[in-house]
């Protein structure tokens, strides 16, 4: 605006008024029209087809035939209400779900925080470092999932140790061997212990069931997308911290701030968008996760002990061919990440205008 | 207090740098650690990666075996198939979703940051939604319009390469439009203005303008997409049901998940399938980290 301030003048000299807006008026419809296929594309794509998800979750349709018979929220109630398979297999995926989600965002934002503030002390070599603490995202969750079940297939004392537990046992940490994303173990408030029995007499007997537990197997899964993405947690820290102006860091230098103050009382603050950023992103990543599971796993565990929505989903949909049943899981999905993404989209456009 | 404090100050230094310096070849050894045992079965002969408790081990003599047979399978009973196939098929829909996906999503971003009309940042927002949704909420839909779309047109869409290019070219519009228009966005409309002042008009202005400034954008874009794509699993998975039409990650996950495959042919085929995209990961990082971060949209 301001560098041709001299320009105006001539122009609007030499362009007759209405000629100009006659042609920005022809102009601002080609960029509508050449505009609209990506917006009926994703209009139908996006909406419409979850619209018709929404509808396909309202019928009979579970078996390969389609049948489209309303029978309203019964494939809901199925998930929610009563203790049939179906209903039982989606309270151990919320569990798990809520498990995994909490230590994997939790456990990225813990390295994804220290590495950043490591690389920040200005290292040798940060180049090198960073590049192989973010490798790790240039790669398919199948492959991760692929090496990760290699490196976690426990083995057994008979056919012999594998993996981790081959190391533990090597290093005499018996004691460390488990199961891994193969363990049956679900940790939780069992009646009988003095936690569960408080809980059953305050009438929250509830949580003192395997729904409200921890399923150990959910670790692995933990384990390898946390070394997928905490890497990418460091990356968002650093741009963060590096975006922070010295002057801020020299100023409490000055006043007498240690290392250790200025992180707590500048920097950690000033990063709250950042860590906001990290966690809805991590969180949506969280509930998404499928290729991950699915090739570490095979899609199977004892008693659904690595079971999660958005794998419940593909195979009740399409091994089980239960299309309805599948859109009703599908629809919950897309409830639990619109929960979080809508809230972050409104802020994220809202601050750009500022 | 000069005199007294540097001896002070270098001594916690030196201690700090040296737990700094060792957190940091920790965390560099355990993010390296898988690739290092991929290595090393896949550099072993069957003969050796049977020796189970030397997994950790490298392998006495290194041969290459196991990455042929990764590669082009293996005709002794059990037959299996190899990545040939796959590779193949994810060359040949991820070059012609990559690019369709970003030349769409330029002409959006320009649209978008420099012909803004009412209601543009409403439908940008919109659109950016179709980047995070879980795609799970949209496949079945997908699927039966596929099948619907064959049965009208007799054009066939599922199982097929242009099917999934179609869902990657589609799904993809959000987050290249995104890079786009961020990155036309910080371009000073006052070049615009003063260019359509002179007579360039809405493809001009395009064409002479902005795309000459666009290279950084394009590089990131596509490789964004390229890795991207190359990566994807739920949609080769859902949409291809043949071995003709799978892409590498599903002929990678077949692969590992048959139990015939010996592991030191699963571990080469896991490498081999991550190779293309570490290759661009290696030659042109950079790119790929803004694309990271644009997809975290200002981080």
């Amino acid at each position: 605006m301001s560098t041709t301030p001299q320009a105006i003048p001539y122009t609007e000299a030499a362009v007759p008024k209405k000629r100009w807006l006659s042609r920005q008026n022809w102009e601002r419809i080609v960029s509508v029209v050449i505009l609209l296929p990506s917006i009926l594309a994703l209009g139908l794509f996006v909406y419409v087809f979850i619209g018709w998800t929404g509808f396909i979750s309202l019928t009979a349709w579970n078996s390969a035939a389609p049948d489209f018979t309303f029978v309203g929220m019964q494939n809901y109630a199925r998930l929610f209400i009563g203790s049939g398979t179906d209903a039982i297999r989606f309270r151990y995926d919320i569990r798990n779900e809520v498990g995994f989600l909490v230590l994997f965002v939790g456990g990225c934002i813990v390295i994804g925080f220290l590495l950043a503030t490591l690389l920040d002390r200005k290292i040798r070599g940060e180049g090198i470092f960073r590049s192989i603490f973010l490798f790790p995202m240039a790669i398919s969750f199948i492959v991760t999932g692929v090496a990760w079940r290699w490196i976690l297939t426990p083995g057994d004392p008979n056919t012999g140790w594998i993996g981790v537990n081959l190391l533990f046992t090597n290093l005499g940490l018996d004691f460390l061997r488990n199961g891994w994303f193969t363990a049956p173990t679900v940790v939780y408030f069992h009646p009988e212990t003095g936690v569960g029995q408080l809980l059953t007499n305050i009438g929250l007997g509830f949580l003192a069931t395997p729904d409200f537990g921890y399923a150990v197997a959910m670790t692995s899964i933990v384990v390898a997308a946390g070394w997928q993405m905490s890497g990418y947690t460091m990356a968002l820290y650093l741009a963060g911290i590096r975006s922070i102006p010295d002057d801020l860091r020299e100023a409490a230098r000055v006043d007498g701030a240690s290392e250790w103050q200025i992180y707590r009382h500048v920097i950690i603050p000033l990063l709250r968008p950042v860590t906001l950023t990290v966690v809805v992103i991590l969180a949506h990543i969280a509930l998404k996760i499928f290729d991950l599971v699915y090739s570490m796993t095979g899609g199977v565990s004892a008693g659904f002990a690595t079971d999660v929505p958005a794998l419940n989903m593909w195979k009740t949909t399409f091994d089980a061919t239960k299309f309805a049943q599948g859109a009703s899981i599908a629809i919950i999905l897309l409830l639990m990440v619109g929960v979080l993404i809508i809230p972050y989209l409104i802020w994220q456009t809202r601050s750009e205008e500022h | 207090m000069a005199a007294v404090v540097p001896t002070r100050h270098r001594f916690s230094f030196h201690w700090t740098r040296i737990v700094i310096y060792a957190l940091l070849i920790f965390f560099a050894l355990w993010f390296l650690m898988p690739v290092y045992v991929l290595l090393m079965a896949s550099l072993k002969s069957q003969a050796e990666a049977l020796q189970i408790q030397n997994m950790w081990l490298p392998p006495r003599i290194i041969g290459f075996k196991s990455f042929l047979t990764a590669w082009f399978g293996s005709n002794e009973p059990p037959a299996t198939l190899g990545l040939e196939q796959g590779f193949w098929n994810s060359v040949s829909l991820v070059i012609p979703a990559t690019i369709l996906s970003t030349l769409i999503g330029s002409i959006n971003g320009y649209i978008l940051s420099k012909w803004k009309f009412r209601g543009a940042d409403l439908i940008f927002t919109l659109m950016l939604f179709g980047m995070f949704l879980p795609y799970q909420s949209i496949l079945i839909p997908l699927v039966v319009s596929y099948q619907t779309f064959t049965n009208w047109t007799g054009i066939q869409l599922f199982s097929t390469i242009p099917g999934l290019v179609v869902a990657h070219v589609i799904y993809g519009i959000p987050i290249c439009t995104l890079i786009f228009r961020n990155y036309y966005a910080q371009l000073p409309t006052e070049m615009v203005e003063a260019a359509r002042i002179d007579g360039a008009n809405f493809f001009s202005i395009y064409r002479r303008i902005l795309l000459p400034l666009s290279q950084p954008a394009f590089v990131v874009v596509l490789i964004w997409q390229f890795t991207s794509i190359w990566n994807d699993f739920l949609f080769g998975v859902t949409l291809a049901n043949t071995p003709k039409v799978y892409p590498i990650t599903v002929s990678l996950n077949n692969i590992a998940g048959s139990f015939h495959v010996p592991y030191n042919v699963q571990m080469a085929a896991a490498l081999l399938t991550a190779l293309p995209p570490l290759l661009v990961y290696v030659f042109l990082g950079r790119y790929f980290i803004r694309g990271l971060m644009a997809g975290s949209l200002k981080g």
